[in-house]
């Protein structure tokens, strides 16, 4: 009897039940898309967006894992967002997004140990990609778990889009081929790969070419 | 809300064991596939010190495996050490052991034409980089002295600057043809050198180097000189053999 009057009242607080995509949900997604990009807007996870991008297939792997960490992530931190003591809150976080790396990791060496050598560390440094972290900080503790689990999918893809796009070029430019198809060859024509989008330093033009057509279009400006 | 110590205590105590249960689930699932795809990749880097593996598939590299190669496991001594067999050598393991401890596995790959005759050795090798453990393979001629192919393997050397020696063919091809023995027999290894673009033709014990990953390089050097410091024995009472039959 208790209980049934303990929660009843509760029951009359709790806000009409959200669709699982209301407008609010489907902006969690998009927003990351486009005029709240985690790299070219807030200019983070630009480590591995640098590293990984020489070619697609790498980078397409890369992505996905991080979105997979990201949204898995603030799932699970969500839900145990009122558990969680504040004190210990960033170690809790680190545990829980390192637990998810290392499940990818394990996997990607079990079924695509080519893609898994190529990453390296890289999907090891996950665990310090600041969109991941501040993600969990920013959304997933303040938030409900299947809105969380779409902002860490949104971001991992606003992050992905990011990678292939910068891939993209280095791909074409670098090496004159996509996705390990020789492009230039396939249309006859004889390319020379240009040797600095080989390097770090070629995605970093590509990547400043890309935040300032983003920022541009937007009409973003850093306040200061 | 500020929780208590006990309530931290323990709630620290869940995740941990929480996470480590869900970890060694998953990599005890998932160790039959990892192991799989080790020994596959072993196949095919020993494979490719032979033959031109490009574009071939994965399944027929390992077919040519099956084929052409023979393997067994020797001591500092050159000797044969018998009952062991060589994938089952750990060789990151054997590589923390002194020198004259380790086992070494070597392979052989026979004669096209003639199945009694060996045609290429084939050498692991392993030593330490710029930054982590790097690996090679390399065959040497029926002379046991000439480099017929080299393949290098890395953990973590930099992208394009010491993990060239991995994704460059160009850095591999170099070492084909030098000689590691010079006309006494006595070990000179193969050197890489410092500062890229200039030619060794006529120096049969020196490879150009690679721009701005001369560390790696140095790594590569003592991965060489070390590992056939120890495998000298074991050539010197092949070629005794050799010269003996004939």
């Amino acid at each position: 009897m208790s209980t049934e009057t303990l929660t009843a009242p509760a029951e009359k607080v709790k806000e009409p039940k959200e669709p699982l995509f209301s407008k609010r949900n489907k902006k969690l997604i998009s927003n990351p898309l486009d005029i709240d990009n985690p790299v070219t807007v807030q200019v983070l996870g630009i480590c591995s967006a640098l590293a990984v991008t020489v070619q697609l297939k790498p980078s397409f792997a890369m992505a996905l894992a991080l979105t997979f960490v990201t949204a898995f992530s603030n799932l699970f931190i969500s839900m145990l967002r009122n558990s969680i003591p504040s004190r210990i809150r960033i170690i809790v976080q680190l545990a829980i997004v390192s637990l998810w790396v290392t499940i990818v990791d394990q996997v990607l060496q079990a079924f695509a140990y080519d893609i898994s050598k190529q990453l390296s560390v890289f999907v090891s440094l996950i665990i310090t990609n600041c969109i991941v972290m501040g993600r969990l900080e920013a959304f997933a503790l303040a938030n409900k778990p299947w809105p969380s689990f779409l902002d860490g999918l949104g971001n991992g893809l606003g992050y992905g889009a990011i990678l292939m796009a910068v891939a993209f070029f280095r791909e074409l430019l670098g090496s004159g081929s996509l996705w390990g198809f020789k492009v230039f060859e396939g249309m006859g024509l004889a390319y020379l790969g240009n040797g600095v989008m080989l390097i770090p330093a070629g995605a970093c033009l590509v990547l400043g070419i890309l935040i300032w057509a983003q920022r541009a279009r937007n009409g973003y400006f850093e306040t200061e | 809300m500020q929780r208590s110590n006990t309530y931290i205590l323990l709630y620290t105590l869940a995740l941990t064991v929480f996470c480590g249960v869900v970890l060694s689930l998953t990599a005890m699932g998932l160790r039959p596939l990892q192991d799989a795809n080790k020994e596959q990749e072993r196949k095919m880097n020993i494979v490719g010190t032979v033959v031109k593996t490009e574009g071939m598939e994965k399944s027929d590299i390992v077919k040519a495996y099956d084929k052409m190669i023979d393997g067994f496991v020797v001591d500092f001594n050159g000797k044969v050490v018998e009952g062991m067999k060589p994938g089952a050598v750990n060789i990151p393991k054997e590589y923390k052991k002194p020198l004259k401890e380790r086992v070494f596995p070597v392979y052989t790959a026979k004669d096209k034409n003639d199945s009694t005759k060996t045609e290429f050795y084939i050498f692991p090798l392993y030593g330490f980089g710029l930054w982590n453990n790097i690996s090679g393979y390399v065959s040497l001629k029926s002379d046991l002295n000439t480099i017929n192919g080299i393949n290098f393997g890395h953990v973590s050397e930099t992208p394009g600057l010491g993990a060239r020696i991995t994704d460059d063919p160009a850095v591999s091809e170099r070492y084909k043809g030098k000689t590691l023995f010079d006309d006494k027999g006595k070990l000179q290894s193969v050197v890489m050198q410092k500062g890229e673009g200039n030619k060794y033709d006529d120096a049969p014990h020196k490879v150009d180097g690679m721009s701005g990953a001369t560390l790696t390089g140095k790594g590569v050097n003592n991965m060489l000189d070390d590992y056939f410091t120890a495998y000298q024995n074991y050539i010197k009472s092949i070629k005794n053999t050799q010269t003996t039959q004939k």
